[in-house]
């Protein structure tokens, strides 16, 4: 490890000092990790592509078909001894790569909560943790503190040497979730839910954006993230909570229209349940959650009932049915399907909480009132 | 869709005069016009010197291999200039989209254009090339006269012609899809990309699919069955092996392309839910398949580029390839290994780490044999007499600019570490690399080397020259800023940009860019040049590089029969062993050779292909109903057709035998 520190020492400046290299001096340490990890990789490949670059250029130039002192064996063809060589020594580069990537993998997946803060710091069960749940909205993002009980828009804040768990879903189309400063990107997909462990370890305001492709206001889904004190996260919840508005049902469903470069936005409520009503595709009144019919199908399905509920489960055409603008809006003016209203009444879907336990059984045939 | 009883609607289906692109885009417009003066000079030039009958007769109707692989390459590099276009716009636009500066390209036209350049440049740019280069040499590599299916080789080409015309008919009739060159779902689902952009991508795709498959098959065939006596498969040029490997990639691995595009044309279509959010649908299941196709593509376009650099260094070295076994070797494990690794193109979807590190691993696998691949090439050149002709100018640069796209390359296939690349200019640079690289400096060398078999002359070298260094040059100047931006975190498919310092990498990249349109400029005059010095550059001996294969025993540019009598093979390298052992040619006792003849069937086929896709893109569904109804009529009807073939009679062999002895004898 401590040589990697001091390769990178040497490598940071010799990496073009005026421009700030964001992936190669992170400020978290799980990025810290990985670009260590890049760094690795490029030495050991080194040791065989540098000898190869300069043999080309040796070979070009000393076997020109001017230089007649060159030894010319035009039947020349084969070598047991050197095709050894060529295929050994990748081999070895490999094998040390593979077993490093087996192990890196396995230390640095996203789901695995974190055992340290920095090289130096183990995470202890003492050590205060703060969750976040991220959504990916066209074309803006929307982080939710459960935790604190706030929400903001494109503007993401968390204590400094606190493992931060990101649970994060998306309301339309793919994109990925991505700070460079803190950690590595993960995909953010509607109707399902990704995980992101990292910490942050200086203070300072980092660039966090989406870093797939999503449609006409791709380029705007920009955010800062503020590694704070904890002080100073503490005073920054509370200006969210005075200077905010409530976040329920109509207020996410309106913010949840397409927008391009939204400015920072605070909540200093959310109405309860409502990032499980998100990932399950059901914050629109009456609609059913994902998860409900998932576990009507877990239990053998609803029979001629279900036909009922297709209706109610229908989430994708709804922008269709009000002629608003979709993620890309069409040039021709019209949809490709018939508008289906996704016809739905009164009281919002009952979310039970996660899909994991089951253990708040919904009826077999929902308990939600009928259309 | 028949409850519909508007006229207007049921003729013109979505299709309506605000659907004409260049009625609202002083771009596309300036475009258009260039198109019709450009497009009006061309036909007016052809009916002036009354070459309609010519071209059909000789060119459209052809099923020689020959001509038709020589079809496929200009497709292949009026695509590139389409391609290249694209990209000359996007590079512009990210130079100076910066702080209050919007750029010229909005985002609707510049989704659409990213969208283009990729699908573009892969499918019918390389795409063409690789099978043109491919279908051309192939044949006369194995000592064959044709192809196994000459029929299907037309049809096949029409068919990848067809599927370009639908996607350039989308750039002025309606809008190109603005998803990204692989579509993922569900932005690509009729919900959130509802106009005609996607439906375009889908048909031009599959309708090319069509010819893709069917010359994957051919060629497989050829190869197979129709090599010369002697020429056991561990006696095959090294070419032929990479054209076999990449035609037994395409034919496994473009039905799951055509599969996956069928699935989402049912989502689009009917309202099927395989790819949607809702009803049980999974985009990620779209991704999984579409990369199961994509990852063997990557390989079919550069197995073969491999193979024309060995032919080059081995040529151009004066010596026998080193460790041709190992090379056959490489080449099949590549084949293989290229199935199991999909998963390292989004790595960052969510799977658990024992499935990122397992695919991770595989990846870094394939850099074993490539590796060994490498280090042939360079022991070919070890006690070797180089020659530097133009091709071995692009290999050399290919050796060193490839080795730095595999490290890249490898760097992403550690999982943690694509957490922070993927997705980002580092990627993109990583694949400008191998692809420009690898692919294009491979089938640019092809065209140099190969280009004196098919025409007679050489190309200039001069001209040539002045291609490879700015080819070369304007890569790394294009590209090696965008490995820097990468790790300055900055992703893909932005089309403006807030940090001012950024610019500077991008101006730089625009550069570069300018660079290589001046290589491709130079490539075209090095055409024109040479075509105008042919005297001077005449090869009539049909072996101008001391070649060491079998397409330089015969004559340049060959006979239609390609040999007067199939070659016997004894050895590796068969025309470098005939030479050795004094080989003289047959003066005399030619036979009358049985050849196919030609039909246009496969124009015809083709031309109605694009008016179904034209239909099904506009819902016009009259027309895609005719269409589909006359693909049938003309596909059935063929089989009725008997007058398949016909012989080239034995004074006529002997008379073009014998030009060729005299030609030889001034030579002497």
């Amino acid at each position: 490890m401590k040589l990697i520190r001091r390769l990178s020492a040497l490598a940071l400046p010799l990496a073009l000092s005026g421009c700030d290299l964001v992936v190669m001096s992170p400020s978290g340490d799980i990025a810290t990790q990985q670009r260590d990890l890049i760094i690795v990789s490029v030495v050991l490949m080194l040791l065989i592509i540098v000898p190869v670059i300069c043999l080309t250029f040796y070979f070009a130039w000393h076997y020109r078909r001017s230089n007649i002192n060159a030894k010319y064996d035009p039947e020349w063809h084969h070598s047991t001894r050197l095709e050894v060589v060529i295929w050994a020594a990748p081999l070895a580069i490999i094998i040390a790569l593979g077993a490093v990537t087996w192990v890196s993998t396995h230390r640095l997946d996203p789901y695995r909560p974190l055992d340290r803060i920095d090289a130096n710091r183990p995470v202890t069960p003492e050590t205060k943790t703060i969750t976040i749940e991220v959504v990916a909205l066209d074309w803006k993002w929307l982080f939710l503190y459960p935790e604190q009980g706030i929400a903001t828009v494109n503007e993401i804040a968390a204590p400094i040497d606190t493992p931060i768990e990101f649970k994060i879903t998306g309301s339309t189309v793919m994109n990925s979730f991505y700070i460079p400063a803190l950690a590595g990107q993960i995909y953010a997909m509607p109707g399902m839910q990704t995980k992101l462990h990292a910490v942050m370890n200086k203070e300072g305001v980092y660039e966090g954006f989406s870093a797939n492709y999503s449609g006409d206001g791709f380029s705007g889904m920009r955010f800062k993230f503020h590694g704070m004190s904890n002080d100073n996260f503490g005073q920054w919840v509370a200006r969210v909570k005075e200077q905010g508005s409530a976040l329920n049902r109509d207020a996410y469903l309106k913010l949840e229209r397409p927008s391009n470069r939204v400015p920072v936005t605070y909540f200093a409520t959310v109405e309860d349940g409502l990032y499980d009503a998100i990932l399950n595709l059901c914050v629109k009144p009456g609609q059913m959650c994902a998860n409900e019919m998932m576990h009507i199908d877990m239990m053998g399905g609803a029979g001629k009932d279900s036909h009922e509920n297709r209706k109610r489960l229908e989430y994708d055409t709804r922008w269709s049915a009000d002629a608003g603008p979709g993620a890309t809006h069409p040039a021709t003016g019209h949809g490709a399907k018939e508008p289906t209203q996704a016809e739905g009444v009164n009281a919002p879907a009952e979310a039970p909480a996660g899909h994991e336990g089951h253990s708040v059984a919904p009826d077999q045939l929902n308990t939600n009132p009928k259309p | 869709m028949f409850t519909n009883t508007n006229l207007m609607e049921f003729i013109f289906g979505r299709l309506s005069w605000s659907s004409l692109a260049f009625t609202h885009d002083p771009i596309i417009l300036a475009t258009f016009v260039v198109v019709v003066i450009g497009g009006s000079a061309v036909v007016g030039a052809i009916t002036y010197f009354r070459l309609w009958g010519y071209l059909w007769r000789e060119w459209f109707t052809s099923v020689d291999h020959k001509k038709i692989g020589i079809m496929y390459v200009i497709l292949s590099l009026v695509m590139l200039l389409r391609g290249f276009a694209d990209a000359i716009m996007m590079r512009t636009q990210q130079a100076i989209a910066f702080g209050a500066n919007e750029g010229y390209l909005p985002p609707y036209h510049y989704d659409q254009i990213f969208t283009a350049h990729g699908v573009i440049m892969i499918f019918f740019f390389a795409m063409p090339l690789v099978t043109g280069i491919m279908n051309y040499v192939v044949p006369l590599q194995i000592g064959a006269r044709d192809v196994s299916f000459p029929f299907l080789n037309n049809f096949s080409f029409w068919m990848t012609t067809a599927g370009a015309v639908i996607i350039m008919i989308s750039l002025f009739v309606g809008e190109f899809a603005r998803t990204g060159w692989l579509a993922y779902p569900p932005l690509s689902g009729a919900d959130y990309s509802p106009g005609v952009g996607v439906d375009y991508y889908i048909w031009g795709l599959q309708v090319a699919g069509v010819g893709t498959t069917l010359s994957g098959i051919n060629l497989i065939a050829t190869i197979v069955k129709m090599r010369a006596p002697g020429m056991t498969m561990m006696k095959m040029p090294i070419f032929t092996w990479t054209s076999l490997c990449t035609n037994v990639l395409i034919v496994a691995s473009f039905p799951i392309l055509t599969a996956t595009l069928v699935l989402l044309t049912l989502d689009r279509y009917v309202g099927t839910n395989f790819f949607t959010n809702d009803l049980g649908g999974n985009p990620m299941m779209y991704v999984n398949l579409i990369w199961i196709w994509g990852h063997p593509e990557v390989y079919i376009l550069i197995l073969p580029a491999f193979g024309i650099f060995s032919e080059i260094v081995s040529t151009y070295s004066g010596k026998r390839l080193f460790g041709y076994a190992s090379m056959v070797y490489a080449t099949v494990v590549i084949t293989i290994l290229s199935y199991i690794v999909w998963l390292h193109h989004f790595f960052t979807m969510g799977s658990g780490a024992s499935v990122n590190a397992f695919f991770g691993i595989t990846t870094m696998i394939i850099s074993i044999p490539t590796g060994a691949k490498i280090f042939n090439w360079l022991f070919t050149m070890y006690r070797g007499r180089i020659r530097y002709e133009v091709p071995m100018y692009w290999t050399i640069g290919f050796m060193v600019t490839f080795v730095i796209g595999g490290m890249t390359g490898v760097m992403l296939a550690i999982p943690p570490a694509d957490f922070v690349l993927h997705n980002s200019l580092f990627l993109v640079a990583h694949f400008h690399n191998v692809i420009i690289g690898g692919v294009v400096f491979g089938l640019l060398a092809g065209i140099n080397f190969w280009y004196p078999k098919a025409f007679g002359y050489r190309l200039d070298p001069f001209w040539g020259k002045m291609s490879f260094w700015f080819w070369l040059t304007g890569f790394y100047f294009a590209f090696m800023p965008l490995y820097v931006l990468g790790l300055m975190g900055v992703t893909r498919r932005v089309n403006h940009f807030e940090d001012p310092s950024l610019q500077i990498w991008f101006i730089i990249a625009a550069f570069g860019a300018f660079l290589i349109a001046l290589g491709i400029a130079s490539f075209v005059i090095q055409i024109v040049v040479s075509f105008f010095k042919r005297e001077q550059l005449r090869d009539t001996t049909g072996d101008p590089w001391n070649g060491r294969t079998l397409e330089w025993s015969t004559s340049s540019p060959p006979p239609e029969y390609n040999f007067a009598f199939t070659p016997v093979v004894y050895d590796h390298d068969s025309w470098y062993d005939m030479k050795n052992r004094g080989y003289v040619r047959p003066l005399e006792g030619f036979k009358p050779i049985h050849m196919p003849k030609n039909t246009g069937t496969g124009v015809i086929l083709s031309a109605f292909s694009v008016s179904l896709a034209f239909g099904l893109i506009w819902y016009m569904w009259w027309l895609a109903a005719l269409s589909f109804i006359a693909i049938m009529v003309v596909s059935i009807a063929h089989t009725f057709n008997y007058k398949r073939d016909y012989y080239i009679q034995a004074e006529t062999v002997t008379a073009t035998e014998n030009a060729r002895t005299k030609q030889l004898a001034e030579q002497a």
